[in-house]
């Protein structure tokens, strides 16, 4: 049963990524313009002599004259028969090459983010219900209020500031120079490891709160309920009957948050990366998009709202597997 | 402590300190369960049952829940008259020594059927769990078959399959058997049914209640029975103790209390029950008022604002005590005790 309920969830992803990959496109060509102009702009500037007949060439070179459906159709094709995602014409470089380091990269940086979100606020959350209005409880209760209502960008400036006025450290980056430019080895991963949990504390912040406070309010809500009287009544020991009984039932907004906690990440991360310069996806897309590069942003807003896709799918099918009410209510 | 008590509750109190006040919601408790009988202790909603059940537990939340006051004194083990009885209300409520007791010596079924289970595990997990907490010799491998074995007993069909179905899978009966298979799966020697057929409808409510009388009679456990329900009381009990604001008012043996009600209170509940074979059906029979405010309690006798007999300068004097009017039936009531005895005694012992 569950299987088919998976195989009917992946058979509906296909209409669904079409719809994301037309919608990806056609936002960025919404803006007027196009790169040619910002291309024949610069050069002009620059005083070299560009002519109509050159700019016409370079719009036929690259597909720019067509209509947008044969573009967007030349697009997804080479994408899906080729692989092929096209040339950024900013970085005069394939985009498959400049996304192969950085698309890993922040599918690592989001989802040790959110694992970073879960084993915090879940334990909190859950001490703070089980000792409301204590003080450990208070002063959660207050850093939460302070994490949700920071933006993480100026978290990212203030540890930065912090650290370097404190430290004399440079928190900037995600490896040490002399692995900047390095092959992947072990050294160099675990250069990473070293630098990776600074944008994740500071990404994960605003999530961490808010799922505290969710995490709070579910288990509160069911510590009041019969069946953990039951199960107190059995004489089980107070940790277990906890992790077992409320705990469980508490956790199913954890899970079906997966989904909606990604794309939060992914764009919480795009500011954070830029202030401190993590290789990930975010500044590149930022960067694309101001210079109206279209086959570059185009691919970004695709790849990035596949993985929260898969995202949402792996949540749900999450839920369905650990919440037997969803499972026999919701799919037989 | 006599010979065959079980269990006995002396001058037991549980308060509650909120911050409007304290709420005394039981005040002075005492009573005797016997071995193999049946207590059935009945009142109004707010009158002290439940809270004198999970007492008896030690679940009662703390905070703000407390044992202020007395003795609940289990004789624990099988033939052990010459032990010394065990005081539950001196126990660490997260202790080792009253889990061991809760669910194997003493357990309890609830009124909720349909929120009794966990949501997240099968029902025969649930009650797996009680039998593998509390008989160690018992292999995991077995549990399954004790189990479904225990759910059978309780006329369960199909107990081979439901005990791998999940609690929002059944109907409140089943769920209510299975809470009674879960909690009689370790053979306790008492059984709290707080409310257990109040959630359900008649006809499951009287299938319920011949269960539970023909499991009593099986394995010989005592059963403390609470309800406000005056037809149950009659078909369950050997012994009543009726409560009004957190104390017992009349306590006797169940055939001379609805022959005998001495207590204007009991009286008046055993009056506001409709008879089906009246010759004209008169106006339903409410006892007047309502039960007070927890922090607005008359002074003198609880039931006094409420009270058809009531004497003034009397009872608004003192609370009356429990004196017995003939051997084994007691009265909380001036009707049959002298106020000037308890003025006394007040001013004696405070």
């Amino acid at each position: 049963m569950l299987t088919q309920y998976i195989g009917r969830r992946l058979l509906l992803l296909i209409p669904l990524l079409l719809l994301i990959s037309i919608i990806s496109f056609a936002l960025i060509q919404l803006p007027p313009g196009d790169i040619l102009n910002m291309e024949v702009l610069r050069l002009r500037s620059a005083g070299t002599q560009v002519s109509e007949e050159q700019v016409e060439g370079l719009r036929q070179l690259y597909g720019l004259d067509k209509s947008l459906p044969e573009q967007y159709w030349l697009w997804i094709s080479n994408i899906l028969f080729k692989g092929n995602f096209g040339t950024s014409f900013t970085y005069v470089k394939s985009v498959s090459e400049i996304l192969a380091a950085r698309v890993p990269l922040t599918a690592l940086v989001s989802v040790l983010t959110a694992i970073f979100v879960w084993i915090t606020a879940v334990p909190i959350g859950v001490y703070s219900a089980t000792h409301q209005y204590s003080p450990v409880d208070y002063f959660w209760t207050f850093v939460s209020f302070i994490g949700v209502a920071t933006p993480g960008f100026l978290l990212a400036l203030i540890f930065l500031w912090i650290a370097f006025v404190q430290f004399g450290i440079s928190a900037i980056g995600l490896f040490s120079q002399e692995f900047e430019a390095a092959p992947w080895s072990l050294a160099k991963f675990v250069n990473m490891l070293q630098h990776i949990w600074i944008p994740i504390v500071i990404i994960g912040m605003a999530n961490t709160a808010g799922m505290m406070r969710t995490m709070r309010g579910m288990m509160l809500d069911e510590l009041n309920k019969q069946y953990v009287i039951t199960a107190r009544s059995k004489g089980l020991t107070e940790t277990r009957l906890l992790v077992k009984y409320p705990v469980r039932t508490s956790m199913n907004p954890v899970f079906s948050t997966i989904g909606w906690m990604l794309p939060g990440i992914i764009s919480g991360e795009v500011l954070v990366s830029m202030v401190l310069n993590i290789p990930t996806t975010g500044p590149v897309l930022l960067q694309a998009l101001l210079n109206q590069d279209m086959f570059l942003a185009g691919s970004i807003v695709f790849i990035l709202s596949v993985l929260t896709v898969i995202g949402t799918l792996v949540s749900d099918i999450l839920l369905v597997w650990l919440d037997p009410r969803i499972r026999y209510e919701g799919v037989a | 402590m006599a010979q065959n008590a079980l269990l006995e509750i002396k001058d037991l109190m549980t308060h509650f300190h909120l911050q409007e006040g304290i709420v005394r919601a039981v005040d002075g408790v005492s009573f005797e369960i016997r071995r193999g009988r049946t207590l059935g202790i009945i009142g109004e909603s707010g009158c002290g049952k439940s809270v004198t059940a999970h007492s008896i537990l030690r679940l009662v939340p703390s905070p703000p829940g407390n044992i202020v006051n007395g003795q609940i004194l289990l004789r624990r083990g099988d033939n052990a008259s010459d032990q010394k009885p065990v005081d539950l209300a001196r126990l660490d409520p997260r202790g080792g020594e009253i889990r061991s007791i809760r669910g194997a010596e003493i357990s309890m079924v609830f009124q909720e059927p349909m929120t009794s289970f966990g949501p997240m595990h099968t029902i025969g997990n649930q009650i797996m769990e009680s039998i593998l907490l509390h008989q160690s010799h018992v292999a995991a491998s077995d549990a399954r078959e004790l189990a479904i074995e225990n759910l059978r007993r309780v006329g369960i069909p199909r107990a081979e399959q439901i005990v791998d179905a999940y609690p929002h899978q059944l109907s409140g009966g089943m769920r209510q058997r299975a809470m009674i298979a879960m909690a009689l799966s370790c053979s306790p020697r008492l059984l709290i049914a707080d409310e257990p057929t109040t959630a359900l409808d008649v006809t499951i409510q009287a299938q319920i209640l011949e269960l539970l009388t023909a499991l009593q009679e099986e394995f010989g456990m005592a059963v403390m029975f609470i309800t406000h329900n005056l037809g149950v009381i009659a078909e369950v009990a050997d012994e009543v103790a009726v409560m009004y604001l957190g104390r017992i008012v009349e306590q006797s043996d169940v055939n001379e209390l609805f022959d005998n009600p001495q207590h204007p209170y009991t009286q008046g509940l055993l009056n506001s029950i409709p008879h089906i074979d009246e010759e004209k059906l008169p106006r339903l029979r409410a006892i007047e008022g309502v039960v007070p405010d927890p922090y607005e309690i008359p002074g003198g006798c609880a039931f006094s604002d409420r009270c058809p007999s009531f004497m003034p300068g009397t009872c608004d004097r003192a609370m009356p005590g429990l004196a017995e009017t003939s051997p084994g039936h007691r009265v909380r009531c001036y009707l049959h005790s002298d106020v000037e005895d308890e003025l006394t005694e007040v001013t004696d012992g405070r």
